[in-house]
């Protein structure tokens, strides 16, 4: 896969800065792992042998850890990652026709991200916000009351936002 | 000139409603005006059909107006509102009359949308920290005890006595012990923890304090979820005031007392609210269950002596040290006592917070809170308790909101999480997602659990195409009891309820030609 435009390019010295900021915690891993996708967007394959010598663990640990956890991630996503909403209130409002109306609308399935590299869709399991589902998370920002038509609005906010930079 | 203080919530729910923009075009009119308004972010009431909800108190009363739009906001601006708070037309009247809000029984959350969250001024007024207080001249002991007594138990779900939890962990001696809080909040169809941590975080706080000072703990843990972005932001401020006023830190309220609170973070797994999986999380591991014993209260965090609650659990502590156990006692019914925050949420006209004591009915949190279906179709299926909670039919809805009640009739309550479906509902779809959803979160360390879900779909997709129906779920069936008595944690040993209830009551969904429509 080519490597997708908004991919921060991996920076060896700050991997291991982050590693330095939290190997005297105890328990760090996961500590690591976040900060280490805050700041590239996904824990890239090359990172792991370092982040294995630096903690010093091993790598398949290491593995294993990212593999069990939905959120961590090995591949670059698109510049703005869309989170649909697939947990029962939001069933019971609409959400899996919202899901395959997004699906259908961007050409793309969950886990993937757009041949022009502006949308990743992800499904999640609930975002507290069940009082008005159907729910939507982009970045940090969480809407209610998604129906197709909501959804599309942002769709084409987030697009026009995305003109204004290029 | 005299100032009006004027409510905008900072709450997830609030903000998805608008209330970040209309906080915002407010602090705009303010400045530019000099309007005599002061702008204070407080928490949600949890009357979220009124939300974006304005409050505007004019110094005996606050009053009511919402749901808010900018352009209406604009409106009352323009007829400076303020004057005269009460009078204008759009005003529901005082907040505290409103109906949904005057019949609950708000004690956990006395304070979650009334102060300002990040102020340990507002939350000392609002009578904050006198738990605390006492705590802190009492044996660690008669803390516990005083827990006990109140007869509170564990709000995440499992509803274990947390008197009897904090005693162990009192009686293991060990050279470090940890109270964590799991507020993990994984079940769909609940957002209690999150309004209470973004409501009133040094509730949370001062509960956890209490905890270490009961077993002996100067280290705390806040295992969050990453799906909660807002909130992890209103908690590290939380945590920075209350360590800025000598809450947190070494020697507490200049006490011979250490307690720090730590904030980590979930990282999207939801068997990672089960306990022993959280506390593999929080070491930096994959999140497995393990095995009990040892219990978490001899064993747990690092391998030593750990007090794990949920938010709502370790958030009740203060309030029954301040008003005594007795008070808190003298809620609820049986061997549910104190109350419960119920969560409604669905296809319900009139979601929100429903803090009650124990002993009310579902039907009456359906309709005279609910206000029945937001699609204005019959409501049809309720799950109660989270994904892992049976489906309830019209036919149980009377039934009494208690732990015991709940379970005689195979369900449970859990979380307090209430999630009504109007009568579109496909029930075998929705029991398939039960199975879905524990194959997708199965920790995988046993077959009934990680292989029984996938099996399960496969069962239900072939009912739902019409083959063999009868004798498949005879086999769904006998899956479910292989799940619930196979299975190491309740992943895999619940997951049959929601399932099993949909076949149970809702057959007709299971027959031909019902999967499809
Ligand atoms: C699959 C599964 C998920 C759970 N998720 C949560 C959760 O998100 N939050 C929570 O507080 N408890 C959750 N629990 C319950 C915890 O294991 C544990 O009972 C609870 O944290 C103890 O605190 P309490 O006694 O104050 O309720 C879950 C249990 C299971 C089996
Ligand atoms: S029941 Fe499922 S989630 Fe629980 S320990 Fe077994 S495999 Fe893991
Ligand atoms: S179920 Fe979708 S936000 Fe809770």
């Amino acid at each position: 896969m080519a490597a997708l435009p908004h991919s921060t390019p991996y920076d060896e010295s700050q991997l291991l800065a982050i590693c330095e900021r939290f190997k005297h915690e105890p328990g760090p891993l996961l500590q690591v792992l976040h900060a280490v996708q805050d700041c590239l967007g996904h824990v890239p394959t090359e990172a792991v042998p370092r982040i294995a010598e630096a903690l010093n663990l091993s790598r398949a640990e290491i593995h294993g850890v990212i593999s069990f956890y939905h959120y961590f991630r090995q591949r670059p996503v698109g510049r703005h990652v869309l989170q649909i909403c697939r947990a029962e209130s939001c069933q019971a409002m609409g959400s899996r026709t919202l899901e395959s109306h997004a699906q259908e609308s961007l050409g793309i399935d969950f886990h993937e991200t757009s041949a022009d590299g502006q949308f990743t869709l992800l499904p999640v399991y609930c975002l507290g916000n069940c009082a008005c589902s159907p729910s939507v998370r982009i970045a940090d920002a969480t809407f209610g009351h998604v129906d197709c038509a909501a959804f599309d609005r942002l769709i084409a906010d987030l697009s026009a936002d995305s003109e204004g930079d290029a | 000139m005299a100032q009006h203080k004027i409510f905008v919530p900072r709450d997830t729910t609030s903000c998805a409603l608008g209330a970040e923009s209309l906080a915002e075009r407010l602090g705009q009119l303010i400045a530019v005006d000099g309007l005599p308004l002061q702008l204070v972010r407080n928490g949600s009431r949890g009357l979220y059909w009124l939300e974006p909800l304005l409050e505007i108190d004019d110094g005996e009363s606050r009053w009511a107006y919402g749901p808010l739009c900018e352009s209406k906001l604009e409106e009352l601006v323009a007829a400076r509102f303020w004057e005269n708070p009460g009078a204008h037309p759009s005003c529901l009247g005082k907040t505290e009359d409103i109906p949904y809000l005057r019949d609950q029984q708000r004690i956990t959350f006395a304070r979650v949308g009334v102060i300002d969250p990040l102020s340990v001024a507002a939350y000392r007024e609002a009578g904050g920290f006198r738990g605390l207080d006492k705590a802190l001249t009492m044996q660690a002991a008669d803390i516990v005890a005083e827990i006990r007594d109140s007869g509170l138990r564990g709000r995440g779900g499992a509803a274990f006595p947390t008197g009897i939890k904090w005693q162990t962990v009192l009686d293991t001696p060990a050279p470090q012990k940890y109270v964590v809080c799991n507020a993990d909040e994984g079940d769909s169809g609940t957002y209690s923890d999150r309004m209470l941590m973004e409501g009133d975080p040094m509730a949370l706080i001062e509960g956890m304090i209490i905890a270490g000072l009961a077993v002996g703990a100067d280290r705390g843990y806040i295992y969050l979820r990453e799906e909660y972005p807002l909130t992890r932001l209103l908690l590290d401020e939380a945590l920075e005031a209350a360590r800025r006023e000598g809450y947190l830190g070494e020697r507490i309220c200049d006490s011979d007392h250490d307690f720090e609170i730590e904030l980590r973070l979930g990282a999207g797994a939801y068997i990672c609210g089960e306990e022993t999986a959280m506390l593999e999380s929080l070491e930096g591991k994959r999140g497995e269950v393990r095995a009990k014993p040892p219990l978490p209260a001899v064993a747990g965090l690092f391998a030593q002596p750990s007090i794990i609650n949920n938010v709502i659990s370790l958030a009740s502590v203060p309030g029954i040290l301040a008003d005594g156990a007795v008070e808190y006692q003298a809620y609820g019914v049986g061997r549910s006592r104190g109350t419960l925050p119920f969560q409604l949420a669905g296809n319900l006209r009139q979601a929100g917070l429903v803090e009650l004591a124990f002993g009310n009915t579902l039907r009456s949190l359906l309709e005279d809170f609910g206000a029945g279906s937001r699609s204005g179709r019959p409501l049809r299926a309720v799950q109660v308790g989270g994904p892992l909670g049976a489906y309830l039919p019209e036919s149980q809805w009377d039934t009494p909101l208690d732990y015991e009640a709940f379970q005689a009739i195979g369900a449970m309550l859990g979380h307090g999480g209430i999630v009504a479906f109007d009568d579109t509902v496909d029930m075998s779809l929705q029991a398939r997602f039960s199975m879905e959803f524990c194959a997708l979160e199965s920790c995988g360390k046993c077959t009934p659990c990680r292989i029984g879900s996938t099996r399960g779909v496969e069962l239900i997709d072939r009912i739902r195409d019409g083959r063999e129906i009868e004798q498949n779920t005879a086999l769904l069936l006998e899956l479910c009891d292989t799940m619930e008595h196979g299975s190491l944690c309740a992943m895999g040993g619940l997951t049959p309820y929601p399932v099993r209830s949909a076949v149970r009551y809702f057959s007709a969904d299971f027959e031909p030609g019902a999967g499809n429509t």
